[in-house]
């Protein structure tokens, strides 16, 4: 069966410019080869921080761009060549506040994008009326929207982008600031969009969401893919290894490339915590990097030191932080 | 769930008519708009009373009247066009319109017809700040052509926001271009000063904007002349710019796909 959305060798470069009175154009690479298919009836997550290109990699798909180069289908159907095509059988839902008549009602809302999405008139009012119901925000359609709470917007921004009863939905980061509450309520309706038969592109920076809903992840870091697998095969890459927690109190970026350069170390990461920053290292089975590592902080104010196992979200930041760069062209 | 079974024209009739409810209730929510609403006619009749009332007076001031009238719907067409533009993308919404499976132009339309049509708030609130505060005797000898004038001015001013509008889709600073071309166009389409008395040059550019040939219809009308002609122009010139801005649209569009800047605000 071919597949339902495919991304083949995507590149997306911006053209930018800086300075006041001597501007110079710059070309920023967003998207740097990126290429994955996702089968009917998967929820496919595109996992990565933020600039990593997945927000770019979904706009292309859904022809809100136009690649710079490589090729993008959806349902067999090219999404720069078949463009009218290809936008009758997507949903797209992005997270955040924006992308609602803020003035408007949500029925109103929902009316004008019915309209524009082409569902038939004489079904107009039913199908709204379940999408409110299946997003649970009946009873308070007539309320202007300018007055909802993020999470309700997001519940509508849903309903709005399945309005034609798309096969195929595009949602971009869609619990971003939503509360936890909220997004549990949120992750519930996308699982039974999956159920539904729906082939589902999620784009998120949270792990758990990405582990939770999807049937396979790619993790995106500077415009490329980094790993592909389904989440228990993501977790198995990390599963043996050691990270070690340092805390320290002032660390140059001198000594996070000397630690780097420790054999059977994979990732380095420095968080900011209060007034204190912790060092999480992390090293390759078969190696335990805690000596050598206090070793090459000679001189580093240290607190505490502790060692773990490695989690799912290790293996997530090892990936985004340590994958190589290459040199732009 | 997408139909199949409509004729393309009615689908598209229908998003127009759905798209200028919607924009035309939207606009009418904002207090502060609504106090613009109120300011500028007021602004609008008082200009041209103090130009003219120290000149000929009589036929001069009616003149002025209808000028200032029509000067309501050009400036709130020429000047929210292209915010409206902008607004779209504050809100995020242009992205989605750009991607709903219609053509833009029908998107697009309804938002600047709105526009104009509610510019007809401020036509009648000027005509009454004339007649009732500064008393000028405006005479309706046609009231029917003069309905017709008046709708085939606000189509056609219409049509001419969507011509700037597509522009404003493409580049996100091209909204400074309305404000711009507002006072010019007062000037040129000859609002409040007799086209003869324009430099010979100025008049060709004249005649391609449909605001002098609506503002010339109303007076017609107005005054009990022949304004058929004048109608029949501004409604072809309404047209011209429609399919101009029809045939534009799709190379703006694919334009800013490729520039990617739909989604900047």
């Amino acid at each position: 069966m071919p597949a339902v959305v495919e991304a083949i060798d995507l590149h997306r470069t911006y053209r930018t410019t800086t300075g006041t009175f001597r501007r110079r154009s710059l070309e920023v690479e967003a998207v740097r080869g990126v290429s994955f298919a996702i089968e009917e009836g998967e929820l496919f997550g595109l996992l990565g921080p933020n600039g990593a290109g997945k927000t770019t990699t979904i706009k292309m798909l859904i022809t809100l761009l136009i690649p710079t180069s490589g090729q993008a289908r959806v349902l067999g159907r090219d999404v720069v060549e078949d463009a009218h095509w290809v936008r009758e059988r997507i949903g797209y839902v992005f997270g955040g506040d924006r992308g609602l008549y803020e003035r408007l009602s949500a029925l109103d809302n929902l009316r004008y994008f019915a309209e524009l999405y082409g569902v038939d008139p004489k079904r107009q009012r039913a199908r709204i009326g379940e999408l409110l119901e299946l997003v649970g925000l009946e009873g308070r359609e007539k309320e202007r929207v300018e007055g909802y709470s993020r999470g309700m917007r997001q519940r509508l921004h849903i309903a709005r982008g399945l309005l034609h009863d798309p096969p195929v939905i595009f949602l971009d980061e869609p619990t971003i600031g939503v509360d936890p509450v909220g997004a549990r309520e949120l992750r519930r309706t996308i699982a039974g969009l999956r159920e539904a038969g729906k082939t589902v592109l999620l784009t998120t920076h949270y792990m758990f969401e990405a582990d939770a809903l999807c049937d396979r992840i790619a993790v995106v870091a500077k415009g490329r893919i980094v790993a592909e697998g389904t989440p228990r095969e993501l977790k198995e890459r990390v599963s043996d290894g050691v990270v070690v927690e340092i805390e320290v109190y002032g660390i140059e970026d001198g000594k996070v490339e000397e630690l780097r350069s420790i054999a059977g170390v994979t990732s380095v990461a420095v968080e900011d915590r209060d007034q204190a920053q912790v060092v999480v290292v992390q090293s390759a089975a078969g190696h335990e990097p805690t000596h050598d590592v206090l070793a090459r902080l000679d001189g580093v104010a240290l607190g505490r030191v502790t060692t773990r196992e490695p989690t799912l979200e290790d293996a997530y930041v090892a990936l985004v932080t340590e994958q190589p760069v290459a040199v732009d062209g | 769930m997408a139909e199949t079974t409509r004729p393309p024209w009615s689908r598209i009739a229908r998003t127009l008519a759905v798209g200028f409810g919607l924009h035309l209730k939207m606009m009418t929510r904002s207090s502060f708009d609504g106090l613009l609403g109120v300011l500028w006619p007021l602004f609008f009749s008082t200009v041209a009373f103090l130009m003219f009332r120290a000149g000929a007076g009589g036929e001069s001031l009616v003149f002025a009247s209808f000028g200032a009238a029509v000067m309501g719907i050009w400036s709130s067409t020429s000047t929210s066009a292209g915010s409206a533009m902008q607004r779209e993308r504050w809100h995020g919404t242009l992205e989605l319109l750009v991607t709903a499976p219609v053509h833009f132009a029908a998107i697009l339309l309804p938002v600047t017809v709105a526009m104009s049509a509610l510019g007809l708030y401020s036509m009648t609130a000027t005509l009454l700040i004339s007649r009732f505060v500064f008393g000028v005797d405006l005479p309706f000898e046609q009231p029917f052509s003069f309905a017709v004038a008046l709708v085939a001015t606000v189509a056609s001013i219409g049509a001419m926001g969507f011509l700037l509008a597509v522009s404003f889709v493409r580049y996100r600073t091209a909204w400074a271009l309305g404000n711009l071309l507002e006072y010019p166009v007062w000037l040129i389409a000859g609002f409040l000063v007799p086209l003869t008395l324009l430099p010979g040059w100025v008049r060709p550019i004249s005649w391609v904007l449909a605001p002098t040939w609506g503002v010339d219809a109303i007076r017609e009308a107005a005054s009990g002349g022949g304004p058929w002609p004048e109608i029949g122009l501004a409604l072809g010139l309404g047209a011209v710019y429609l399919a101009i801005g029809v045939v534009v649209l799709e190379t703006v569009l694919t334009g800013a796909r490729r520039s990617g800047t739909v989604a900047l605000a």
